[in-house]
């Protein structure tokens, strides 16, 4: 079972943020398949928010496949999350490591990098989008 | 879906002073709505008009589909917690229990013993001797016990300290799951409303300013920072709710159905709090200066 939190100077609404934990727990393995989500009543319970604030985050979590609600038990998840395998990404991190590298020896200081990285994220997905 | 809330140009006047005018609201069931306002905005008024205390001055306002305090199946229908959670203080909480059961024919003394005890209130105890939290549970107890289908609270957490305040709607969200009601709270600090509330209604200087689902007003509304400009230059569906310029900068918030596709403007969002307070401040900022409106 886990546990969630919200961070109510973030500007991201809480349901959002709530999904954000469930995906981030099946990431790290704290969440596997079978796994019991707190029941909407225990998450209300503990952080005062509305229910409908829950449902919605956990329905949505249902849409993407990730969890599945059994009517009077509560929401279990039904998958982790694929997101590769250690042999995947091993190497990718090693590429990574290299590249960041790479841009400090240009001088270039950790605001300026995670800028760069963000605006070719951005611009490599807008291009895919294009594409589709 | 149902209003539970129906009003249509409501208004009230206080000898020459109008507490709350023009008010037009169609409130869905199954919500918990949050009525924000500086004090002395009107949310007393439009809550005391929706349980029958205050009788309209103009317009007409329904609740759960009839007028207000019009039989008594309709109170029986409709919880109010009044300002400052008021209890009998010689009273102990056994007798505020016994008198909830007189008083009201849908009691259910099951949920009424069982809040108490999780509480951990002793029923021997005198209302007067309770804490501040203590009392606000108590009638919160009292008003979810003859299980209404609203439920009504004014200011019911202003007064309270941050951990009681916690407390207090943790206990409200966790009957909102149990009984499927329908709640509206007022509070002058949007922040107490931000997590419990998926409705909001934004109060000021007597008059709606604006009223809609959480989702949809976080939605709608952006904060858009850039190179100064005249905000009257805009396009037509985006509505200036607050504006501010440097000699290089301007920064706004606009309200908009449409996607805001500039690329002179940086556009994020507008947390909850800024969104209110926009809405305040853009009331107080008109009431101060007319002239200027007329140089413009």
């Amino acid at each position: 079972m886990i546990e969630f939190h919200l961070d109510a100077h973030s500007g991201v609404a809480p349901y959002l943020q709530l999904i954000h934990q469930v995906r981030q727990a099946l990431r790290l393995d704290l969440l596997s398949e079978g796994d019991q989500l707190p029941t909407v009543k225990d998450v209300v319970g503990r952080l005062a928010i509305n229910p409908n604030t829950v449902l919605k985050a956990y329905r949505e979590l249902e849409y993407e496949g990730l969890v599945a609600a059994r009517p009077g038990l509560g929401t279990f998840v039904t998958r982790t999350l694929g997101d590769g395998s250690p042999a995947t990404i091993a190497p990718l991190r090693r590429e990574l490591q290299r590249w960041l590298a790479k841009a400090r020896r240009t001088g270039l200081d950790d605001e300026s990098i995670e800028a760069l990285m963000l605006t070719t994220f951005r611009s490599a997905t807008e291009g895919e989008e294009n594409i589709a | 879906m149902t209003a539970v809330l129906k009003a249509q140009g409501l208004g009230r006047r206080y000898r020459r002073r109008w507490a709350l005018s023009d008010c037009t609201l169609d409130i869905p069931a199954g919500q918990v709505v949050g009525l924000v306002g500086p004090n002395g905005a009107g949310k007393t008024t439009l809550l005391h008009l929706a349980v029958g205390l205050l009788q309209p001055t103009a317009g007409t306002i329904e609740v759960l589909g009839d007028r207000p305090a019009a039989s008594p199946a309709q109170l029986a229908r409709v919880g109010f917690v009044a300002q400052d959670a008021p209890t009998y203080s010689g009273l102990t909480v056994a007798d505020h229990l016994r008198l909830g059961a007189h008083l009201n024919p849908g009691w259910d003394a099951a949920t009424a013993s069982d809040r108490i005890e999780r509480l951990g209130l002793d029923p021997r105890q005198r209302a007067g001797k309770l804490s501040g939290g203590q009392r606000a549970q108590l009638a919160l107890t009292l008003a979810l016990a003859k299980k209404p289908e609203l439920l009504l609270l004014d200011e019911p957490v202003a007064s309270l300290d941050p951990l009681a305040r916690r407390e207090f709607l943790q206990g409200l969200m966790e009957a909102v799951v149990d009984q499927g009601l329908s709640v509206v709270l007022s509070s002058h600090l949007v922040a107490d409303l931000e997590r419990v509330c998926d409705y909001l209604i934004v109060l000021v200087a007597s008059r709606v300013q604006i009223a809609g689902e959480v989702e949809h007003l976080r939605a709608t509304h952006h904060l858009l920072t850039g190179p100064r400009r005249d905000p009257a230059r805009l396009p037509e569906d985006q509505h200036v709710i607050s504006a501010s310029h440097t000699d290089r900068q301007t920064t706004l918030t606009v309200r908009t159905e449409a996607p805001i596709h500039d690329p002179a403007w940086v556009v994020s969002p507008v947390g909850l709090e800024d969104l209110v307070l926009a809405y305040m401040s853009r009331t107080a900022a008109d009431a101060r200066r007319p002239e200027l409106e007329v140089q413009r």
